[in-house]
């Protein structure tokens, strides 16, 4: 979706600001939201591009002015909603209408081995690629309404492949719960130039990950 | 509480007391349904609360500064040579390692969310989540890079590498003069979070390093 989270190369975002010494989380609250954010992602409800894509349905006023764990928070309490865990009464009236089905609930014992396991999205190499290394590309000119990494800036503009990364899932299509629709991943080269313009310096470049699917023969 | 007094509550949105009666309603809910167990909550929090941050990839920068075949094997395929340390899994599935040299100065963004190599940086700082960082970094590299008080010549190629996939990158920063015999302990101490996201290159000591 054209979100206000596809933010790359907009102007008018202020100063950089940065904290000497900062703590990893600021409040406690802050502790709790990540925290029950990513055990219930080990549900297994769902997945880590809907994850991504319920946080891009922020809207957009709220998106900017909100800080990074309560756009964790807005999309967990979608996500909730959507893959039916609570109704909108419980989280209004905070409290349960009974347990849920038997899901596997993250225990604390498992905490280090799950971490270790991580969610890898690298798929068996059992699909051909479409582009090899040094080949000239052109970002597809997408628009969907539904999830993409195809930022904007990029659509449209020729780059080169710069490496293969090997077959992963299709973060567009599992965002919509298509399946992980495996396809070759790639680190793409875009000039500088090619992406801003003559204002860019002649050297400087831009690399993306983008799948076959984000792609076509320039 | 506190947090009426911190000055970074202005700085990125507002997180009112409300937020903080949300987040422990939201969590008590879903203690109750039997969807979180409270043990494990407290066991991830501190899992990168206290164990892992960005001392674990200082200790891979500085082998790679030490031992010319580690970082030929970091330079080639970065997740198994990280996970000769342990660091794996959890947003560090994959990754890939970018050697910075006197003509290439590569740096880390993902202008789309927050993407970030956890296992070997732990969980990012608030500027690499802002919309600062993330709307500028791919359209002028160069100016940020000057906010963090690193100018670079003209000569040296700027990458950014914007984190578009599960694909983590973590920067590996050029070794400053005047380290020779520093141990790796030593070289590790120097090495900040900031240089291997590549927003800064890493200096050499203060007190003057051996020459």
């Amino acid at each position: 979706m054209n979100g206000i989270h596809d933010m790359g190369g907009m102007h008018g975002m202020g100063p950089i600001v940065r904290e000497e010494h900062e703590p990893v989380f600021h409040h406690e609250w802050e502790r709790r939201a990540f925290a029950i954010t990513m055990a219930a992602g080990f549900l297994g409800a769902w997945n880590i591009d809907m994850s991504r894509y319920a946080r891009e349905r922020m809207p957009a006023a709220e998106y900017l002015a909100a800080s990074y764990y309560e756009k964790w928070l807005w999309g967990l309490e979608l996500l909730l909603l959507e893959h039916g865990l609570l109704t909108r009464q419980e989280i209004e009236s905070g409290r349960a209408r009974g347990r849920s089905a038997a899901l596997r609930v993250l225990q604390a014992a498992d905490v280090g081995k799950v971490l270790l396991k991580g969610g890898p999205a690298r798929l068996p190499d059992e699909v051909p690629p479409r582009f090899k290394a040094g080949a000239r590309v052109v970002a597809r000119n997408i628009n969907p309404t539904g999830h993409t990494r195809l930022p904007r800036y990029a659509r449209g503009k020729r780059g080169v492949i710069a490496r293969d990364h090997g077959v992963f899932i299709f973060a567009d299509a599992s965002a919509l719960g298509q399946g992980p629709k495996p396809q070759h991943l790639y680190s793409v080269r875009f000039s500088g130039r090619e992406l801003w313009g003559a204002q860019a310096p002649e050297r400087d470049a831009v690399y993306l990950d983008l799948w076959d699917d984000h792609l076509d023969p320039a | 509480m506190a947090s009426d007094h911190h000055d970074y509550d202005h700085e990125e949105g507002s997180p009112l007391p409300e937020i903080d009666l949300r987040v422990r309603a939201l969590e008590s809910l879903l203690v109750e349904k039997g969807l979180v167990e409270p043990a494990a909550l407290n066991a991830l929090i501190d899992t990168y609360e206290t164990k892992v941050g960005p001392r674990n990839g200082a200790r891979v920068v500085a082998r790679a500064w030490l031992d010319p075949a580690y970082k030929t094997r970091l330079l080639q395929d970065a997740t198994k040579a990280v996970a000769e340390f342990g660091y794996m899994g959890r947003q560090g599935e994959e990754m890939v390692v970018l050697e910075n040299t006197p003509t290439v100065h590569n740096m880390v963004v993902c202008t789309l969310c927050s993407c970030y190599p956890w296992p070997v940086l732990g969980l990012p700082p608030v500027w690499y989540k802002s919309a600062p960082y993330r709307s500028r970094a791919v359209i002028d590299p160069r100016g940020v890079l000057r906010e963090f008080g690193l100018a670079l010549p003209e000569e040296v190629e700027v990458r950014v590498w914007d984190s578009t996939s599960e694909v983590r990158y973590l920067v590996l920063p050029e070794r400053p003069p005047g380290t020779e015999g520093l141990s790796e302990e030593e070289l590790a101490a120097l090495v900040t979070r900031d240089s291997m996201i590549g927003v800064t290159k890493v200096r050499a000591p203060a007190a003057g390093g051996r020459r």
